[in-house]
């Protein structure tokens, strides 16, 4: 399993640095929500998958058995706040798309030209 | 347990709650996030003392026991440098009254500003890895906002760099945590650093170390990755650059400083010999900068480039006079560029522009400003007395003692290029024939100059009565050199 998910991890990452690489901003925010999602499931792959008793300790259950709970607890804090910065940026996106007419990268290069 | 620590990172976050409720009441926004950042730096002065007297304090909230719940710690660093950053951010909303403009004050401006207070005194005080995530995100979070605030064409544009290096270099943090979790199972700081000792494959371990240093390493704007840096704080306001360039790359510097004097300690002839080339290194690209430019707010923003790689460098030593120096400069480093940002900004509101070549001749109409300025310029350089040589002393002092003397000569070399630079805006705008300026009242002037003579002068006494605060640095670098001190007060609580 752990295999299957590192597969579809590195598939995100890759994908992600694809569409980072492209010129238009809309699929520089597609890539960096893909690049997010590809970061949070290596955090849960990462704590180990497999287990299937709940996180609580009782009579008959050992270590092994249950499904580490932290993984859980970290993701869900990643992927609130990565929402957050993908809205935002979206927003940035369609504000920067209005003030400077265009969504190409290529367009918005230079660093002297202030005006 | 006391709940001193939280106080610095809880004030603010209420006050910025608070204001945001009431956007266009103009007076109250200002008395308002005057009242917030004083109480938080009151607070955090009295967390010092306590921090001084009772040795590092901790709280884990929910009162679990310490590796299982979040800690909050609150060593003599990150004491000092919640301190700093409190009279930074006060500094910055006096400041921020008569330059950033009523338009902008009335759209959120200050909750951003304690906002950005929180996610950095936050940052200081965490004792665990994950929440150092979390901090550096909401302090991000706040100055995504205050980048783009006010919403110019330049700025839109340089924010969505920002923006993007920023997304990237937090997914690696996430990455760089779960291995992190995978090889230790644990993420508390002081747990981390009872752990990793006890590893045998070191190979990983220094992987994930150099996967943190490229993470915090986008953050404090280290040699190639500082590349965003220039463009992005650049476009922003003069009070927002000052908070910027005083606050945000020194949460990087700080974590790396944290990271690598606590657990990344068990390769360290791979680790730290980087961080101290990669230093160096830092410290040419900088001065290549800050030489390369006719334009004073670029030059003043190679030169926070440049002091980051001074602060690594005595990081990367590892011995007691190189810490101490790190803790001394860091300090130093960021009351020194908020003054000099303030200043610049004072000049580039008197000329209208910041083109050097088009400034000239202000000596004559306005000496009190040249006079202070060249106070900070010499304060910045580190020429004696004054506050930035104490901390390179130390720093060049533990190059020697330390593995990479090559590395002091350099730092010493370039100390040289930093004075250069920043006498250079002094010799362009104050000497020369006279230019016209744009007609400033009186009032106004003082309302910018007020605050800055202020900063000037804590920087100055910081710098003379060096001897008064080193028993604080020397404290914050025993912390860090001995990290058992640390451990006991975390896991033993």
């Amino acid at each position: 399993m752990e295999i299957i998910m590192s597969v579809a991890i590195g598939f995100l990452f890759m994908a992600a640095v694809y569409l980072m690489l492209s010129k238009s901003l809309i699929r520089i925010i597609i890539g960096t929500g893909l690049l997010s999602h590809g970061a949070h499931l290596l955090l849960l792959t990462m704590g180990g998958l497999g287990g299937n008793s709940p996180p609580v300790v009782t009579d008959g259950v050992s270590v092994s058995d249950y499904a580490d709970p932290l993984p859980q607890a970290l993701i869900l804090t990643a992927i609130v706040i990565s929402f957050a910065v993908t809205s935002f940026f979206l927003v940035l996106a369609y504000r920067s798309y209005q003030e400077l007419g265009t969504d190409n990268m290529e367009l918005l290069r230079g660093t002297e030209d202030y005006e | 347990m006391s709940n001193l620590l939280l106080f610095p990172i809880i004030i603010p976050s209420f006050f910025a709650a608070i204001l945001m409720i009431f956007p266009k009441r103009l007076k109250l926004q200002r008395v308002l996030a005057t009242v917030g950042a004083g109480s938080a730096l009151i607070s955090a002065l009295v967390l010092l003392t306590k921090v001084n007297t009772d040795g590092v304090q901790a709280v884990t909230l929910g009162s679990w026991p310490a590796p299982f719940g979040i800690s909050m710690v609150s060593d003599p660093l990150s004491a000092l440098l919640v301190v700093t950053s409190s009279i930074i951010t006060l500094f910055v909303v006096f400041y921020s009254f008569p330059t950033i403009g009523v338009k902008r004050e009335q759209s959120y401006y200050y909750p951003a500003v304690l906002f950005l207070m929180v996610g950095v005194n936050g940052a200081f005080t965490t004792g665990d890895i994950f929440n150092l995530f979390v901090f550096v995100e909401v302090l991000l979070m706040a100055s995504y906002t205050l980048i783009v605030h006010g919403g110019e064409k330049p700025q839109l544009r340089e924010s969505i760099k920002y923006l993007l290096v920023n997304i990237i270099s937090s997914a690696l943090f996430v990455a760089a945590v779960a291995f992190l979790y995978s090889v230790t199972g644990t993420l508390n700081m002081a747990d981390l650093a009872v752990k990793i000792p006890q590893i045998e494959e070191t190979g990983i371990l220094t992987v994930i170390a150099v996967m943190f240093l490229v993470v915090f390493g986008f953050k404090a704007a280290i040699f190639p990755l500082y590349f965003w840096l220039p463009g992005s704080y650049y476009t922003p306001p003069i009070p927002i650059l000052a908070l910027f360039g005083a606050l945000l790359t020194k949460v990087g510097v700080y974590a790396i400083m944290r990271t690598y004097t606590l657990f990344f300690t068990m390769n360290i002839g791979f680790t730290h010999e980087l961080l101290g080339i990669i230093a160096i290194l830092t410290i040419l690209a900088g001065c290549i900068g800050a030489l390369a430019y006719f334009d004073v707010k670029k030059i003043i923003i190679y030169n926070i480039i440049i002091a980051v790689g001074v602060i690594l460098f005595g990081i990367a030593q590892l011995n007691q006079p190189g810490v101490d120096g790190s803790v001394f400069y860091l300090i130093h480093d960021m009351l020194i560029k908020a003054a000099l940002f303030f200043l610049i900004g004072i000049v580039a509101v008197l000329f209208g522009t910041t083109d050097l070549r088009k400034m000239g001749g202000l000596i004559k109409t306005y000496p009190v400003l040249g006079w202070v300025y060249l106070v900070t310029a010499f304060g910045l350089a580190g020429i004696p007395p004054l506050s930035g040589f104490p901390g390179k002393l130390l720093i060049v002092q533990g190059g020697f003692e330390g593995p990479q003397f090559w590395g002091s000569i350099v730092i010493l070399a370039t100390s040289l290029i930093v004075l250069l630079s920043a006498v250079r805006i002094f010799v362009y705008a104050f000497w020369g024939e006279p230019v016209e300026t744009v007609p400033l009242k009186k009032s106004v002037f003082n309302q910018m100059f007020i605050p800055t003579v202020i900063l000037v002068t804590i920087t100055v006494v910081f710098g003379v009565g060096a001897e008064l605060f080193m028993p604080f640095i020397s404290g914050a670098g025993e912390v860090l050199l001995n990290p058992s001190i640390y451990i006991d007060a975390v896991l033993k609580e």
